[in-house]
């Protein structure tokens, strides 16, 4: 019998130190966070605990150089650390995601020299935390008709307005948020306290319950100039750190798969209908195989991708391709695997209702499914459906 | 401090077995190996004295080239150098593991020589007391606590109904038992310096085994477990059960 979720034994192609880190990820999130997330998703809370744990293991700042406190290690290695954080909870992946992706990288790419020698270092040891405020109420798909406003002042920058669905928004001690300018979008290190900003949190999810998502709120709140992100120049700047996150999104969707596939595989092998395993029934055997080949066409698509990602080759529409596909797929797995648990699976007894719920907001965030289809069209075709 | 951690690779406890079709062996085919949580426990106990005195740990295992996986582990949780004794195969026979181990043991010079107080495969429990026997220097195993001061050291160790407290000094062997620390994830940054280490190749020649596996076989099947009742109700008949029928009461 084939165990687990590497049916074509793909992981075998890792190198000892790859396999390493997808091993310790592994075994931190099955032996302290997956005995604690019921709870915390019952309650609708992250659980900061592991915030300190998560920096002494080095997952923020992956891919930073090391003199800024990262890891400095490859894109693929990025991609495995997010795989197996999934396979906890989309929630711990997206912490990982934003903290990594969202305000690491514009801070290293796009942030003056103090501005990353102030932050960094904070960041990769969790002693602070960031978010990235781009998405706004009536602006989603759509940022580059953002609403928020930076008006430049004797002292710095006055801005106004209001950014949404911000995944750590009001646990973050510093938000990366972008503006209008009058030369066009600008970012801005916005730190927790300054005055006209506030940070709610967004209640009521039936989905990333064990995620902190926020709406952050300015009314003439003054940033010196001091914060303004200065190699940052328009809406590429925003959109290529989503590109970023979206490229550990495709593996860690890949991970939310796996346990979904993993536990319900087993559960078919132990409940006994008509006297024997319903996994000895062909509709059964039909979705597991269904299943356990999307997982692994996923996981082919994550090594290409994380192979480019490292040569540096990667163009914004593969990323699409991957985040797209795999986040479409591993939403049907988490379906399909529901149905398998039948009752039991409607219960937080079982992780997978929780993963199948999680993967309704990953499918919208970081680009919609849609919105991925007509990057991926005007790639292939050089025609703009949205634009 | 000189510190030596001797640590074995074996099937994640997680892992369905299969055996050989001799049944002498386990099908190592599908396993995924990691490195023996008893060991984890020792390499943690060597990392942390030597972040408290100075000093270097270095890691020894013996075994087929695949062993170099739990060496690396052992290293990204903090280990400086290491020593591979290549073999085919893991010997059945723990004295034959433990004379090679000792030799090397010998040249090394270790204030203290840390290993699992049992390996979670074969499950012998001696390698903690034949070294010690080899290498003629105190063996303490089943060790839950551990404090050094100077060269004496005293350790706390588990035994039938209760705990017992011995004083030694070094040179010393500990047998690591579950409890005498939480051992470390190997961090990003820990598994890079790790990759950066080299580790020493040495082919031994081992003895010949006066203890063989005749065969291997696997455990019963569990019968399954009763319900006798969802309420407070089902207590005394709970309570019967457990003491005529389980016989644990």
């Amino acid at each position: 019998m084939v165990e687990g979720s590497d049916f074509l034994g793909i992981f075998n192609r890792l190198s000892e130190e790859e396999r390493l880190v997808m091993q310790t990820v592994r075994d931190f999130v099955r032996e302290q966070y997956l005995p604690v997330i019921r709870e915390y998703h019952a309650r609708g809370e992250f659980p900061m605990q592991f915030v300190p744990q998560l920096g002494e293991l080095g997952l923020f700042g992956i891919t930073v150089p090391e003199e800024y406190g990262g890891a400095g290690l490859s894109y693929f290695i990025y991609g495995l650390a997010m795989q197996e954080l999934e396979r906890g909870d989309s929630g711990l992946r997206s912490f990982a995601s934003v903290q990594n992706s969202l305000v690491m990288y514009p801070i290293y790419r796009y942030g003056s020299e103090e501005q990353k020698k102030k932050w960094l270092p904070l960041l990769a040891g969790g002693e602070k935390i960031g978010c990235f405020g781009l998405t706004e109420p009536d602006h989603g798909s759509d940022p580059g008709a953002m609403e928020t406003r930076a008006q430049k002042t004797d002292a710095g920058w006055l801005l106004n307005g209001a950014k949404m669905w911000i995944t750590n928004g009001s646990i973050a001690d510093v938000a990366v948020v972008w503006a209008k300018t009058d030369a066009g979008i600008n970012g801005f290190l916005v730190e927790k306290g300054t005055a006209g900003f506030t940070a709610n949190k967004i209640k009521g999810k039936f989905s990333l319950r064990a995620s902190d998502t926020g709406e952050l709120v300015f009314e003439d709140c003054e940033i010196p100039e001091e914060n303004r992100l200065p190699l940052a120049k328009g809406l590429r700047a925003p959109l290529s750190c989503l590109n970023e996150a979206r490229y550990g999104i495709a593996w860690g969707a890949i991970g939310a798969a796996m346990a979904c596939y993993e536990e319900a595989r087993d559960y078919a092998l132990s409940r006994v209908q008509f006297g024997r395993p319903i996994a000895g029934f062909q509709l059964v055997q039909e979705k597991l195989v269904e299943m356990l080949t999307e997982i692994t066409k996923g996981l082919l698509l994550n090594f290409q991708v994380g192979k480019l990602k490292d040569m540096g080759t990667a163009k914004h529409y593969h990323i699409s391709m991957v985040k797209r596909n795999n986040v479409h797929q591993a939403l049907q797995i988490a379906r399909s695997a529901r149905s398998i648990l039948a009752a039991n699976g409607i219960t937080d007894e079982y992780q997978t209702i929780r993963h199948m719920l999680n993967l309704e907001s990953v499918y919208t965030y970081e680009g919609t499914h849609d919105i991925h289809t007509l990057i991926i069209g005007e790639s292939i075709t050089g025609l703009s459906a949205f634009r | 401090m000189n510190i030596a951690v001797c640590v074995k690779q074996t099937p994640d406890t997680e892992t369905r077995i299969k055996l050989t079709e001799d049944q002498k062996r386990v099908d190592e085919s599908d396993i995924n190996f990691i490195l023996n949580p008893y060991d984890e426990f020792a390499v943690e106990q060597a990392v942390r004295l030597k972040e408290a005195h100075g000093g270097e740990v270095t890691v020894i295992s013996l075994g087929p080239d695949r062993v170099k996986t739990a060496i690396r582990t052992a290293l990204a949780m903090g280990g400086d150098r290491a020593i591979h004794l290549k073999t085919e195969k893991h010997p059945d026979d723990p004295l034959v593991t433990a004379k090679a181990l000792a030799s090397v043991l010998k040249e090394g010079n270790y204030d203290l020589i840390l290993l699992g107080k049992q390996a979670i495969d074969d499950d012998h429990n001696q390698m903690p007391s034949i070294l010690g026997a080899l290498l003629d220097i105190p063996a303490v195993t089943v060790v839950i606590k551990l404090e050094v001061d100077g060269n004496k050291l005293t350790a706390e160790r588990e035994i039938d109904g209760g705990h017992e407290i011995l004083e030694f000094s070094m040179p010393a062997i500990i047998g690591a038992q579950r409890g005498l620390n939480e051992p470390r994830y190997p961090s990003l940054k820990g598994i890079m310096r790790a990759k950066k280490i080299q580790i020493e190749e040495r082919e031994v020649a081992t003895e010949p085994e006066q203890l063989k596996v005749e065969s291997l076989q696997y455990p019963p099947p569990k019968s399954p477990g009763k319900i006798v009742g969802d309420s407070a109700d089902a207590v005394p008949e709970l309570l019967r059960l457990l003491h005529e029928e389980a016989k644990v009461l």
